[in-house]
């Protein structure tokens, strides 16, 4: 698995308030009589790439758009970017990135004059830091499109398209940027690409991400920090390792003895094994040794939620990995 | 820079490309051909009538009324259709995703629909010349009846075609503007005079920028003695200004709210939500 910092463990003294880039405290939304959120915690930090799972309905794009800027939040102190995103401005608007899904929109356009009409409106928040917008035949060929430069936009496939979306999100260069399922429709060499093009604006251009996804693969190999979202609340935050660490304890163990093949599960995968050497030495062929994965965990903790039962072990443990 | 001046900057721009590519659009082509050649076809067959009570030519009274319609019904309707389109298929919330975007849209919007407009004037009334005589094309106070009148007519439809595209939800619903739209031209003298209607259906017909907007056309480019044969037996010049300035106060002062309201209500999900609507629609 990818290495991953801890910035949640934070045994360091906390970072000056300028690198907090989200802060979400008690965000609850309702619509009419139903509540979607019920009280939505989250922090991120300058170049921190963080995944909000969830099942469909657990309020995962309400939460995203109240964040974005498109959306009234019922109540809850939310801070993107230092600036209350319900009375956010243009200069605020600039330093954020938004991946939308296209379906039909500037379907005549070509797609470096669409890239190169939309980062027009970055140029007057260019800084020093920041040079505003990303010259267009860079970008082309940061998101793998130079070749498809002249051609209009309806007549890219699927996944080019896509990855126009990730263009024009990212154009004038945003400090913060949302990625609302970014990958559906990828081959599984666009997906591979896309996953770099993260780590780049990540740790390159130091981009705070924030991406929701479906594809657990996709969340632990992108994000530092997990949430997830389950019936309107933060049910589970760490570390991709944390959480599989954390829920479901056994390891699954699998070996060949005299051309036979094993299967064992165990909480304690070390003792298991000690025992099991201490037997048959060297009998024990192709041992492979498998902790529990993040979709084992994932898959628990949601049943967990919405079963309704231990609410409270939940609870618990979301404090456990923010301690 | 300036923030708002690149976004007008970027606006004029973006209008400029959709026209390019409108003109390099086969369907777009064929929909500023078409009005053309339906104009061409009636002209073609009021040859032989006359304005009633004079021995003016019919087709000739035509020409200038259908170029205001046109106007009309490309500022209140051409606008409306495109924000209702683009608010489904994203265009929009890509604009408001955009630093001073929705500027940059509507500043587009207006660049390439008054551009459209006077194009299709264009494409319409050079082919028209080689079948009707009478219009008085040589003078100069015409140009400037009709330099006035055009801008006047952009200023009081735009903001209402503006409103009109913020208020539907549906592109399916853009049907319940054409109709009253058709009906009103009917009513508004475009291809007969309306003198010997009922009172109360003038009355109605003036309310509304497309009977003012005929008229003016008439004014500019009709000899002055066909005058007598409208409505007060006057060009009713102070009228025109009158009605058509009322309405782009009107529009002006509603479409900023409407369209802010509008605006602040996208989101993708909203976007999403559409776009399902419609491929089931689509499907059924």
């Amino acid at each position: 698995m990818t290495a991953v910092e801890l910035p949640g463990v934070a045994s360091t003294p906390h970072p000056p308030d300028e690198d907090v880039v989200l802060h979400v405290r008690d965000l609850r939304m309702r619509y009419g009589t139903v509540d979607v959120l019920h009280g939505v915690d989250l922090t991120a930090r300058r170049g921190e790439v963080i995944a909000l799972l969830g099942p469909n309905g657990a309020g995962k794009t309400t939460t995203i758009e109240i964040l974005e800027g498109f959306r009234m939040r019922s109540a809850g102190d939310v801070r993107v970017l230092g600036v209350d995103p319900g009375r956010g401005d243009e200069r605020w608007r600039a330093r954020l990135g938004v991946v939308l899904q296209s379906w039909r929109d500037h379907g005549k356009w070509r797609v470096r004059e669409l890239l190169a009409h939309l980062g027009a409106f970055y140029a007057p928040y260019s800084t020093d830091r920041i040079p505003r917008p990303w010259p267009v035949d860079e970008l082309l060929d940061t998101v793998g499109l130079t070749a498809h430069a002249g051609k209009r936009v309806n007549q890219l496939s699927g996944g080019q398209r896509r990855r126009l979306d990730v263009a024009v999100g990212i154009v004038g260069r945003p400090e913060l940027l949302f990625l609302d399922e970014p990958t559906v429709g990828f081959d599984p060499a666009a997906r591979r690409e896309f996953h770099e093009l993260v780590h780049r604006l990540a740790d390159l251009d130091d981009t705070t991400i924030l991406l929701t996804t479906h594809d657990l693969d996709e969340a632990e190999k992108l994000a530092d920090r997990i949430l997830i979202l389950a019936g309107g609340r933060i049910i589970a935050e760490g570390t991709p390792d944390d959480l599989s660490r954390r829920v479901a304890g056994n390891a699954e163990i699998r070996w060949t003895r005299d051309g036979e093949r094993f299967v064992h599960s165990a909480a304690d995968a070390t003792a298991f094994l000690r025992e099991l050497f201490r037997q048959y030495g060297d009998g024990v062929q192709e041992l492979e040794v498998r902790r529990a994965s993040l979709e084992d965990a994932y898959i628990a903790l949601v049943h967990e939620q919405e079963s309704g039962g231990r609410a409270g072990a939940a609870a618990v443990w979301k404090q456990g990995s923010e301690a | 820079m300036n923030p708002t001046r690149a976004a007008v900057r970027a606006g004029v721009q973006r209008g400029l490309t959709e026209l390019r590519n409108s003109f390099t659009n086969a369907q777009d082509l064929w929909g500023y051909v078409f009005p053309t050649l339906i104009l061409l076809v009636t002209i073609f067959f009021m040859r032989g009538a006359t304005v009633p009570g004079t021995g003016f030519s019919l087709g000739t009274r035509t020409l200038p009324s259908i170029l205001g319609m046109g106007l009309a019904f490309g500022g209140l309707i051409t606008l409306a259709q495109q924000l209702v389109v683009e608010r489904e298929d994203g265009t929009l919330l890509r604009a408001k995703a955009t630093p001073n975007g929705m500027l940059g849209y509507l500043v587009g919007k207006l660049t390439s629909i008054s551009t459209v407009a006077l194009v299709s004037m264009v494409i319409q009334l050079v082919p028209a010349l080689f079948l009707v005589d009478g219009l008085r094309l040589t003078e100069a106070s015409a140009w400037f009846t009709l330099l006035w009148v055009v801008v006047i007519g952009l200023v009081a439809t735009l903001p209402i075609g503006a409103v009109i595209g913020s208020l539907i939800e549906n592109p399916r619903n853009l049907g319940l503007v054409m109709l009253p739209m058709m009906g009103l031209i009917a009513l508004s003298g475009i291809f007969y005079p309306i003198n010997g209607y009922p009172g109360w259906v003038q009355a109605v017909a003036q309310v509304f920028p497309i009977y003012w907007l005929g008229l003016g056309m008439r004014s500019a480019l009709l000899p002055d003695n066909l005058a007598a044969v409208e409505l007060g037996g006057s060009w009713r010049h102070l009228e025109t200004l009158g009605v058509l300035g009322a309405w782009a106060v009107l529009g002006l002062v509603l479409a900023p709210v409407v369209l802010r309201r509008m605006a602040r209500r996208e989101s993708g999900s909203r976007v999403a939500a559409r776009r399902e609507r419609a491929m089931q629609q689509a499907i059924m």
